[in-house]
């Protein structure tokens, strides 16, 4: 039989240690050999009995059971059930000591388990070295990353993770109180529930303006009912969690901007899928300003269509929101940027954002200049949110074989388009929705990692001209639909 | 029954600070607060039941009999007979867990015991604080590499 032993001091309190290391799915967050981990079962991950059944980053497949779970010896024991690598008999414990000198934490970790003769040493350096010595410096720096809300030492340790016993939260926030113009826009005191399974509370910091915000309010896009708090996306912290949510801890610096609206409140509690993680440097109002319209541009550029260096891209409203990060993303991806806006001024504002041509105009005619600037070829790609209006001028001053993607429709969705007509240019068309790229989290997860490391490179631009605080919303939106600002809202609760 | 517990971290490998504490005998060439300490009956001072009898640097005498010791565990724990702290039924237990990590040294020192409950707060800083803490500073020094 093989004994492992491995033991080390985690310079933070005991219960923010133990807060992770009770959960039997978390060490997908803070574990770097382990890829996936799922609990079977849909069980809770602090069910005794359990079954994690997760896959390393070798490619190796394991399954484990939690044996004993104790909140108050900080004990975790485990075996393996099933493993694609050849260790019988494995039975580990995890056993967490406050070190009252210096308030920090020593985290013994011991197995026994045997393997096959002559690979025995082999396989004690896999446990020791691999698993327990990589463990300790991961979650080292995954407290480092996520240092978190300090916990009251002799508060009791269970709850960390969990809902904070069912006390309902009171918030400032802003309803539609019927479907209208900005005026019905209302400041009300509201009642947040504590996050059930699955999902967070969050508080918020900063909350995006889209003008997606506008077409709830009116009710065009029948995604509430009245009385109820608009807006897609924000950032903030993170205060408590509902059961299975194994992404985030208490504390955590996150964004969302794809959850069902209701962003326009101090504090709100939403189903954790939708949220991220942000990046120490990327502050709460740039993510709050960001993250829908950048992870738009993301997926535009490199999902509906990959955009290559040297190919000629139409970007329409190209000093809007999406549109002057679509110009500025796609000049660093090596394409040539032909952009339309309604005014001089907008003009200059997409030109600093890297077009190589504007067309300047409002009355939606622009294939015989797009043609003129690609000597006849036409756009490669259509970046289009114009809709029904440019439908027939977009088909026109699309390039053979070209891709046109309708992504908006701000004049109304095109409702008749025939496939003889797509055909005579052997063209591409896509119609594109945000939410369904992003309903999987872990393409969520890269959308807005890369919408991010975009940001911090560069490749994009952020400039936040326009701040109110969250009970002037309604003059955030007339400013919005006068078409006077530019660049990003936010709303500061 | 009340209990206190104190612990810490010694940058030294445990068999050294092992080779320190485990000698039943040895707290005045360790603790700051011991003057001078005897086994009594001529017994060795690692045989299970037998009694030291020292004198603290502020005059009080204690005496406290040896009830466990494992040099496997790195652990001793042992009872008090006779003290002038006014506590009854007090164990107390001194264990140390090698760090694999930094091969350092994770000491433990805890009691159990009863008193008067208005002298709770106040022996349980002098024994957590007073005697273990200081002891565990001690050590620090000590064995320091």
């Amino acid at each position: 039989m093989i004994r492992v032993t491995r033991s080390a001091i985690v310079d933070a309190p005991i219960e923010r240690v133990w807060a992770v290391l009770r959960d039997f799915n978390s060490h997908t967050a803070w574990h770097p050999v382990v890829a996936e981990s799922a609990i079977e079962n849909d069980e809770p991950s602090d069910q005794v009995g359990c079954v994690r059944s997760f896959t390393l980053k070798d490619g190796n497949h394991i399954r484990e059971q939690l044996l004993a779970l104790s909140d108050a010896e900080h004990v975790s024991t485990y075996c393996i059930l099933d493993a694609t690598l050849p260790m019988r008999r494995y039975v580990a414990t995890v056993q967490l000591k406050r070190v009252t000198d210096g308030d920090r934490t020593f985290w013994h970790w011991q197995s026994t388990f045997d393997a096959p003769r002559g690979r025995e040493q082999e396989f004690a350096d896999l446990v020791g070295k691999g698993v327990y010595e990589g463990g300790f410096d991961g979650l080292r720096a995954f407290l480092r990353r996520r240092p978190g809300t300090p916990v009251t030492p002799g508060a009791t340790n269970a709850p960390a993770l969990r809902a904070t016993a069912g006390d309902a939260l009171s918030t400032q926030g802003i309803v539609v109180s019927r479907f209208g113009g900005p005026e019905t826009l209302e400041t009300r005191t509201l009642a947040v529930p504590p996050p059930g399974r699955g999902e967070v509370r969050i508080r918020h910091a900063a909350i995006g303006v889209n003008y997606i915000d506008v077409y709830v309010r009116t009710g065009e896009y029948p995604f509430i009912e009245p009385p109820a708090p608009p807006g897609m996306e924000a950032a903030g912290e993170v205060l408590d969690l509902g059961d299975g949510v194994t992404h985030l801890l208490p504390g955590d610096r996150v964004a969302y901007a794809c959850a069902p609206p209701g962003a326009y409140v101090g504090v709100r509690t939403l189903p954790a899928r939708h949220v991220v993680v942000l990046p120490d440097d990327i502050d709460a109002e740039s993510a709050a300003a960001l993250m829908l319209k950048g992870m738009t541009a993301e997926y535009l550029l490199h999902r509906s269509h990959a955009v290559r260096t040297g190919e000629t891209l139409l970007v329409h409203a190209a000093a809007g929101g999406v549109g002057l990060l679509l110009c500025q993303w796609a000049k660093a991806l090596g394409a040539r940027v032909i952009g339309t806006v309604s005014t001089e001024d907008k003009a200059r504002a997409a030109r600093a954002a890297g077009c190589d041509a504007v067309i300047v105009g409002r009355d939606a005619a622009f294939a015989t200049a797009v043609h003129d600037a690609t000597a006849g070829r036409g756009a490669d790609v259509i970046y289009d949110g114009l809709g029904r209006a440019a439908a027939r001028e977009n088909l026109a001053a699309l390039a053979m074989c070209g891709h046109w993607i309708c992504y908006g429709h701000a004049t109304g969705a095109i409702e008749q388009l025939s496939l003889r007509e797509i055909g005579e240019k052997s063209a591409t068309v896509s119609s594109p929705v945000l939410f369904h790229y992003t309903d999987d989290p872990a393409t969520l997860r890269e959308m807005a990692s890369r919408t991010f490391d975009a940001l911090r490179r560069g490749l994009i631009r952020l400039d936040i001209r326009h701040r109110y605080p969250l009970a002037a919303a309604a003059q955030a939106h007339r400013d919005l639909e006068s078409r006077r600002t530019i660049g990003p809202l936010v709303l500061l609760p | 029954m009340i209990k206190v517990y104190t612990s810490s971290v010694i940058e030294a490998p445990a068999d050294a600070v092992w080779a320190r504490i485990r000698d039943f005998n040895g707290l005045p060439s360790w603790t700051p607060f011991v003057a001078e300490s005897r086994i009594e009956g001529n017994q060795p001072a690692d045989r299970i039941g037998c009694v030291r009898n020292f004198r603290l640097k502020d005059g009080g005498m204690i005496r406290e009999q040896l009830l466990t010791l494992s040099d496997y565990d790195y652990q001793c724990s042992y009872s008090i007979l006779e003290s002038p702290l006014g506590v009854d039924n007090y164990i107390a237990t001194l264990k140390l867990t090698p760090v694999t990590d930094g091969n350092r040294t994770f000491a433990e020192w805890w009691a159990e015991f009863d008193c008067a409950p208005d002298r709770e707060a106040e022996l349980s800083r002098a024994i957590g604080q007073g005697v273990f803490q200081a002891g565990f500073d001690s050590l620090k020094t000590l064995v320091r590499r």
